[in-house]
């Protein structure tokens, strides 16, 4: 169980990112985030690993307060909470394989990783996640040489690398076309429905939320304005959650 | 109106260049006068003309000798006067027989294209007598006609002789151009090893001077101030524990058996202590007693690493000392015991600071949990005391390096007025600050190492040489300093502005998963500035070429120092040599650079 109580964000600019926002995530639930874009879904997904510091309010995970965790504790929270980002943010000039191994960087022993040493499971575990996102074969490659699709793909098996109990995803499916898209959420729905780990995705497409989402979130403005199920989003609360000018399509 | 008033600041600005160049002129002392004098002329074209031929070639060179009889004094019946061998030079003498001071025709055949030499008379005394010089044309032929000397008439056959001057092989280097490919050779290597160990250290320098990395390094003050505290401690433990393994590696190094049983003993300690000391993995957090065991074995480790490679040293400056034996390996001779000598002289310090850095980085993460543990006022009162120690420790620590540049002597100015103003800065920086509020800690190292960076650049590394000719004497090695201080402040510079330019999202993606500092910058910073780390410092290689061959000006070696020398003895043909030297070198570096650049990037 995730909770996240009165969490407000200001960045240094003066911009009230988040705003009063409480709610819970039990474990297993696939969560989507919805809101235009500057609704404050990054700074979200980011005040959970503490990436971005919030403001005030607590985050607590089974009972553990994060935010007030130390630097020595954060690295222990944070190698347990997957993260997939938009842009993949895979190191450009180093191989699949490094890449995907960075996930591991919370549990090997900083000394050892000095020397770019891993354990051999870890290895294994590598070659494994890479298979089970289908590119098994492309280790060896430089990260730039894969397509957008390929790049999430190691981007997924870097955060399984964790052995997360949370996945934060970012808009993973954004830079993408259509048919991409979902094959990165069936990865994302796989790892949630068989392994339980929970998910937190930020959506841009309300289609994408109905197909994947158990419930959604929207923010506006910093502010929670809908928490309910996918399928309760109806024409009125839409015009809430976007705005007045706002069209359905899809 | 408008125009009026654009036309006067027209005239303005004209009349300010006017000024600004004028002055100029009067400052750099542009004037044609002195060129104009003849003898100033003269002497430029004498020079001009001494580097046109730039002394580098040199022939051996033979006598060639060419004898001819005559008979002085002719016998009635005449002469009759063998023929000459024509395979190789010679020479007729019409007539075969004259009186004294009489004229002769002397032509020569087969003698080398365009050479002169003198005519000789040797009479039966051998005591030769000049009588006029000869030119050769193009096609080895020549006439001349000289004079016999008035002497009394002998006989017997006297001797015409031509003596002329070959080059014998193709051209030698002469002297000053073997002088000049060997301290060219010598600024090469002085630049390469410049741009190495400056390479070396300016890599560190520049993760700690890059904004990007460094802005997010913030701690309480209880942290700053007991990392300060203990920086100094560690270095001293450092310092003796050094010392102890180097005691003990000397007890090993008595004997070969006990070298070698030290050889094998060390490293493998070394290899297990680390093997207990640093887990491969962290799964859970360790308990105190293991974190102690961990601690011991870390220390062992770090002893029993000291040790070994105080012992490799001695056995590569030992090595080094046999091969130096061998004539033609004496150059690697003495560069095994260099390095054997430098390992063990710089490992001490590097201990040290190594120490330093481990009870720094513990105290960090002490106060760290102080500040988010104790309960307010315990920590309001720790950070009071702390700070005040601290603020002491760093105000004593400047006041001794003035005392020891300026000795003043005066206890109560140099340590007690500084201290006390110390713990009050201290006092008041922890009063002002929030109890649980954090310094920024890593843009004040930022912008320090930013400012030292500027200051030490800004000096020529000219200046350094001079420097650094009084620690080390005149040579190569003043100049290696330098250049390879002006390389750190430089590359330090370029290098940090390309981790400020790397791309953000990687890193976080990095730091989301757990990792360290140092992790981050392993794993997400390297990779990313490789190209340009190398595009630079091919750069810089480049560089230090061109410095270095000016850097013996100052003392600093190379081939400066020919080129000053030469200049000073008016040795112009010897300089041009030098110079020549110079533009290829730099030439070829220029060119060799940005092939490789091309290549790498
Ligand atoms: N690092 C930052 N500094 C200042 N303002 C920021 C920063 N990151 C985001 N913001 C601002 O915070 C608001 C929310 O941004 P974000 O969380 O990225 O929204 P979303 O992901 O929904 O597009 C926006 O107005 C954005 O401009
Ligand atoms: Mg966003």
């Amino acid at each position: 169980m995730l909770q996240i109580q009165n969490l407000f964000k200001i960045y240094d600019g003066g911009v009230q990112a988040l705003y009063d926002v409480s709610f819970d995530i039990p474990k297993g639930q696939f969560l989507a985030v919805i809101g235009l874009s500057g609704s404050g879904k990054s700074t979200l997904l980011r005040c959970i690993n503490r990436l971005v510091e919030p403001t005030s309010g607590k985050i607590l995970w089974d009972d553990m307060d994060i935010t007030a965790a130390s630097q020595e504790e954060l690295r222990r929270i944070r190698r347990r909470i997957g993260m997939v980002f938009q842009h993949f943010n895979l190191v450009h000039r180093s191989s699949v394989l490094t890449n995907v191994l960075a996930g591991r960087q919370g549990y090997v022993n900083p000394a050892w990783s000095l020397i770019n040493r891993f354990p051999k499971e870890d290895l294994q575990k590598a070659h494994a996640q890479l298979e089970r996102v289908g590119i098994g074969d492309k280790f060896r490659h430089r990260a730039d040489e894969l397509s957008g699709g390929q790049q999430q793909r190691v981007g997924i098996a870097r955060a399984m690398m964790q052995e997360p109990e949370l996945i934060l995803a970012d808009e993973p499916v954004a830079s993408l076309d259509p048919v991409l898209a979902h094959s990165i959420m069936q990865h994302l729905e796989k790892i949630n429905q068989d392994l339980g780990v929970t998910v937190i995705c930020s959506l841009h497409f309300l289609d994408l939320v109905h197909r994947y989402a158990d419930r959604v979130v929207a923010l506006n403005e910093g502010r929670l304005v809908y928490d309910g199920l996918p399928q309760d989003i109806d024409d009125a609360r839409f015009k809430e959650i976007y705005g007045k000018e706002a069209e359905r399509v899809g | 109106m408008k125009n009026v008033n654009k036309s006067i600041i027209t005239a303005l600005i004209v009349l300010i260049v006017l000024i600004v160049y004028a002055y100029g002129f009067e400052v750099t002392q542009v004037n044609l006068e002195t060129a104009r004098q003849p003898r100033r002329q003269e002497s430029f074209v004498r020079i001009l003309r001494a580097l046109a031929h730039p002394d580098i070639f040199t022939y051996e060179q033979s006598e060639v000798v060419v004898d001819a009889p005559i008979v002085v004094g002719c016998p009635t019946g005449g002469v009759s006067l063998p023929e000459p061998d024509k395979t190789g030079p010679y020479m007729l003498v019409t007539p075969g027989c004259a009186e004294p001071k009489a004229e002769i025709t002397v032509e020569g055949f087969n003698f080398a294209p365009n050479v002169s030499g003198p005519i000789n008379f040797i009479p039966p005394s051998n005591v030769t007598i000049q009588l006029g010089n000869f030119q050769s044309d193009s096609a080895g032929h020549f006439k001349s006609t000289v004079t016999l000397p008035n002497r009394q008439p002998v006989p017997e056959s006297q001797t015409i002789r031509s003596i002329t001057r070959a080059n014998v092989g193709g051209p030698k280097l002469s002297r000053n151009g073997r002088d000049t490919w060997g301290k060219i050779v010598e600024t090469v290597f002085l630049a390469l090893l410049a741009t190495t160990f400056g390479t070396l250290f300016a890599i560190p320098v520049s993760f700690l001077a890059a904004k990007n990395l460094m802005k997010d390094v913030v701690s309480p003050l209880a942290s700053v101030a007991l990392s300060l505290i203990a920086w100094p401690i560690g270095i001293g433990i450092g310092w003796l524990t050094a010392r102890g393994a180097h005691w003990i590696s000397e007890r090993f190094g008595q004997t070969t058996v006990l070298l070698i049983a030290g050889l094998i003993i060390a490293p493998l300690l070394t290899y297990f202590a680390m093997r207990i000391g640093l887990p491969p993995t962290d799964t859970r957090t360790p308990t105190p007693r293991q974190r102690l065991g961990r601690f011991g074995a870390l220390v062992v480790a770090a002893i029993a690493g000291i040790v070994a490679a105080l012992l490799v040293s001695q056995v590569i400056s030992e090595f080094g000392e046999i091969v130096a034996k061998v004539p033609a390996l004496e150059f690697m001779g003495n560069f095994f015991v260099t390095v054997g000598d430098m390992v063990s002289t710089f490992l001490g310090l590097v201990v040290a600071l190594a120490a330093g850095a481990v009870l720094g980085g513990w105290a960090e993460r002490l106060g760290h949990r102080m500040t988010d543990s104790l309960p307010v006022p315990a920590l309001k009162t720790f950070n009071l005391i702390l700070a005040a120690l601290a603020g002491a420790l760093i105000f004593l620590t400047v006041a001794a390096v003035i005392e020891w540049l300026y000795d003043f002597n005066n206890p109560l100015y140099v340590f007690v007025i500084p201290g006390i103003l110390g713990a009050l800065a201290g006092l008041l920086l922890a009063a002002r600050l929030p109890h649980k509020g954090s310094l920024p800690v890593g843009l004040t190292i930022y912008n320090a190492l930013r400012g030292l960076m500027n200051i030490l650049r800004s000096i020529e590394a000219f200046i350094w040489a001079i420097i650094f000719v009084v620690l080390v004497s005149t040579g190569p090695f003043a100049g290696t300093l330098a250049l390879t201080l002006h390389t750190v402040a430089a590359l330090g510079k370029l290098y940090s502005e390309q981790v400020e330019s790397i791309m953000p999202g990687p890193l976080e993606a990095i730091k989301a998963t757990g990792a360290t500092r140092i992790q981050t910058i392993i794993y997400g910073v390297i990779p990313q500035i490789i190209p340009p780390y190398i595009s630079f410092t091919m750069y810089r290689w480049d560089i230090n070429v061109r410095m270095s061959t000016i850097i013996g000006f100052a003392g600093g070696g190379g081939i400066g120092f020919l080129l000053q020398q030469n200049i000073n003895l008016l040795n112009y043909r010897a300089a041009s040599t030098q110079m020549i030297a110079i533009t290829v070198v730099v030439w070829l570096m220029d060119y060799l650079s940005s092939v490789l650049r091309e290549k790498f990037v």
